[in-house]
């Protein structure tokens, strides 16, 4: 049955919950997710992808993976809207992650331009795979605006602290009928699992990868975690306790059929 | 503390010059006042100046221990205090410590990723006498002003080797390289290059913006010392003495449109402590004033000059320049860091390894000699001398190849014009 637990995001369908990241890159960092981690998507910063012909990201990247260009380096939503659409014309498909960055130390995200570039690109038929600060009205008004999905962020990118938002993104999980995909500050496989636990459709992650001492085994790890979430997911975490035992209807047994 | 001895009179100087010049040196009376805006500099929000002079004033490097070193590692956001005690002598014995966590830092915001770079000078004429400089104009050097085509010969020699992001150089002169000249060469660049920098004399905000306009997306200024008093000796005649106009060029570059801006003290100029804090606490401002703003700090050190062989960075020596660079790594975190070819091979490739994420290499400091230094072609063409002495002469292609090497990833541009 689990082959059929797919991952559909603008009617395109994955197997794989697995997303390369794409800030620190190198050709090693793409073989290990795709080999090992079983990624079926691979972000691609088009600010480094338009080099000089076997220095580009686009050379290395295998023909059965699809490409999610994001538009890192944009400032505002008409910055982010004109590199989506050089995206387009090199050659990288129809998919494209929004990044919008107004701060250059802890690149967060901002909603606001976010949710313009949004309704520019879905009406020019991409499919828009926003990078958001987990804000149920934004993540809506991004949904409104032709989002295919929403990627908020579990901690600032690179920070490898896991899910420090993890209160906002389950309610984005709960709420929203778009793949919630958690992006940014996955720092172990075993926060990459948790996101998953929790109802996340998908988990990006690069630098918990780049950083790694030993690049595939930290691959295989996370495409491991990922599938392991995944399945705890699907089948219905049982009740956890904090500490000790209860009997099963303490306040309610009481009572009669 | 030793000296440099940087004053050298040229047998060509004339009588009346040679006398002009040693009443600048010696007589500071006949100096222009250093902290006043020359006639036509814009004068913009002191507001930073002000902070960064301050904190500078009141940076004690004696005071920290070993304990203030250690809770500054132990910190998971580095504060200025901690930058300060990182900066310290206390923090000496913990180089191999803060290394380390700057490794760290770095890795998480620039993951394996290391930028290479050139430089092209296209002019070294200059007005003012700064008395380690190269170029300074009581210097007897071969003076040289490429023209339009002689620029774009030596960009495509350049571009040719494969490098894709350039950094335009002049000589401090209005007159021999004005805004319009590098605008245009600027124009140039953009034909043959990704991203195109600058590193002039500082200019107004308007002119900014018309250099941004001519393809130019980020500008580098060194301060060379933060000291005003130090600064003062240092540059003796010419718009360079103004500090505060100095001072506050990346402020109007950001106002005139740049992307990005670089920083720099020139360390072994005066007390590097102190030179290292004041910039770290300049870039931390700017930051909080311009957040989106991309930075960078250069971390070059004194190198000898044609005919003064006798100029070197004195108490800074590489261990010092490691624990600099890793306390600015430590401290500011986001910041790209520039290690020039006047350091040498050996430590480029360690530093790269630690904190620093942007080098340069088939490096001339000199006028119009790329073609001869990349293909040992003698060409008829004239060259300029150079502003000083490189240590690292590597080609692109073998910084490409160590760098390689030593696990790194080169990337050759990293944003695109939109």
């Amino acid at each position: 049955m689990e082959n059929e637990d797919k991952l559909v995001i603008g009617g395109h369908e994955f197997t794989s919950r697995f997303i390369l990241g794409s800030g620190k890159y190198s050709m090693n960092l793409i073989k290990a997710a795709v080999e090992d981690a079983g990624a079926q998507i691979v972000t691609l910063a088009v600010r480094r992808a338009n080099t000089k012909e076997g220095e580009s990201i686009l050379d290395y990247i295998p023909k059965n993976v699809t490409l999610l260009p994001n538009t890192s380096g944009a400032r505002n939503a008409d910055e982010a809207v004109r590199i989506a659409r050089l995206a387009r014309e090199l050659g990288c498909g129809d998919f494209v992650k929004i990044e919008i960055m107004r701060d250059t130390k802890y690149l967060l995200p901002d909603n606001k331009e976010t949710i313009k570039a949004t309704e520019i690109l879905a009406k020019e038929g991409f499919v828009v795979m926003p990078y958001m600060f987990p804000d149920l009205n934004d993540a809506r008004d991004m949904v409104n605006a032709g989002a295919a999905c929403v990627m908020p962020l579990g901690s600032p990118i690179g920070s490898n602290r896991g899910l420090a938002s993890r209160d906002f993104i389950q309610i984005l999980i709960d709420e929203m009928d778009v793949p919630v995909i958690v992006d940014a500050g996955i720092g172990r496989p075993s926060q990459a699992c948790e996101a998953m636990e929790m109802g996340a459709d998908a988990v990006m992650a690069n630098t918990a990868l780049a950083t790694a001492g030993d690049l595939q085994k930290m691959a295989s790890a996370f495409g491991l975690a990922i599938q392991a979430g995944r399945k705890a997911y699907l089948a219905g975490v049982g009740r956890v306790l904090l500490r000790g035992a209860q009997s099963s209807d303490p306040l309610t047994g009481f009572l009669r059929d | 503390m030793a000296e440099n001895h940087f004053f050298i009179d040229s047998d060509k100087l004339s009588p009346a010059a040679l006398e002009r010049k040693h009443r600048l040196e010696t007589d500071p009376s006949v100096r222009t006042d250093h902290m006043k805006y020359a006639e036509g500099m814009d004068q913009i929000d002191p507001t930073i100046r002000n902070n960064v002079m301050a904190d500078m004033k009141a940076y004690d490097y004696t005071k920290y221990t070993a304990r203030d070193v250690i809770r500054a590692l132990n910190h998971d956001v580095c504060t200025p205090e901690d930058f300060g005690a990182l900066l310290s002598p206390a923090a000496e014995p913990f180089l191999e410590k803060m290394a380390q966590r700057a490794r760290m830092e770095t890795s998480k915001h620039f993951g394996n990723t290391l930028y290479i770079f050139t430089p092209l000078y296209i002019a070294n004429y200059c007005e003012n006498y700064c008395i380690y400089c190269g170029f300074n104009c009581y210097n007897d050097i071969k003076r040289l002003r490429l023209n339009h085509e002689q620029i774009e010969h030596e960009m495509k020699v350049i571009a040719d080797s494969g490098i894709e992001e350039i950094l335009i150089l002049t000589g401090e002169s209005r007159a021999a390289s004005d805004v319009h000249y590098i605008g245009e060469a600027c124009k140039l660049a953009r034909k043959y290059f990704r991203n195109v920098s600058l590193e002039v004399y500082p200019v107004n905000v308007d002119e900014y913006k018309y250099l941004h306009e001519c393809g130019c997306d980020y500008v580098t200024v060194f301060q060379e010392t933060y000291d005003t008093d130090k600064y003062e000796t240092l540059h003796l005649m010419g718009h360079k003495r103004v500090w505060p106009y100095r001072f506050e060029a990346q402020e109007r570059a950001l106002m005139g449109g740049m992307r990005g801006v670089g920083f720099s003290a020139l360390l072994g100029l005066a007390d590097y402590h102190k030179d290292a804090f004041a910039t770290g606490m300049h870039v931390y401002y700017m930051q909080r004033k311009y957040p989106w703003a991309e930075m960078s700090i250069s971390c070059p050190r004194l190198r000898p000059i044609v005919n003064n062989e006798m100029i070197n960075p004195l108490d800074v020596h590489e261990k010092q320049l490691c624990q600099i660079i890793c306390a600015y790594r430590i401290f500011l975190p986001f910041a790209g860091i520039v290690v020039s070819s006047r350091e040498t091979a050996k430590f480029r490739n360690g530093i790269a390894k630690i904190a620093c994420t942007k080098v340069s290499a088939g490096v001339s400091t000199g006028i119009g000699d790329h073609e001869s230094k990349y293909t040992g072609k003698q060409t008829s063409e004239e060259e300029g001398d150079e502003q000083f002495e490189i240590a690292d002469s590597r080609s692109f292609d073998s910084m490409y190849g160590d760098m390689s090497g030593e696990g790194l990833q080169p990337v050759l541009n990293d944003y695109i014009y939109v």
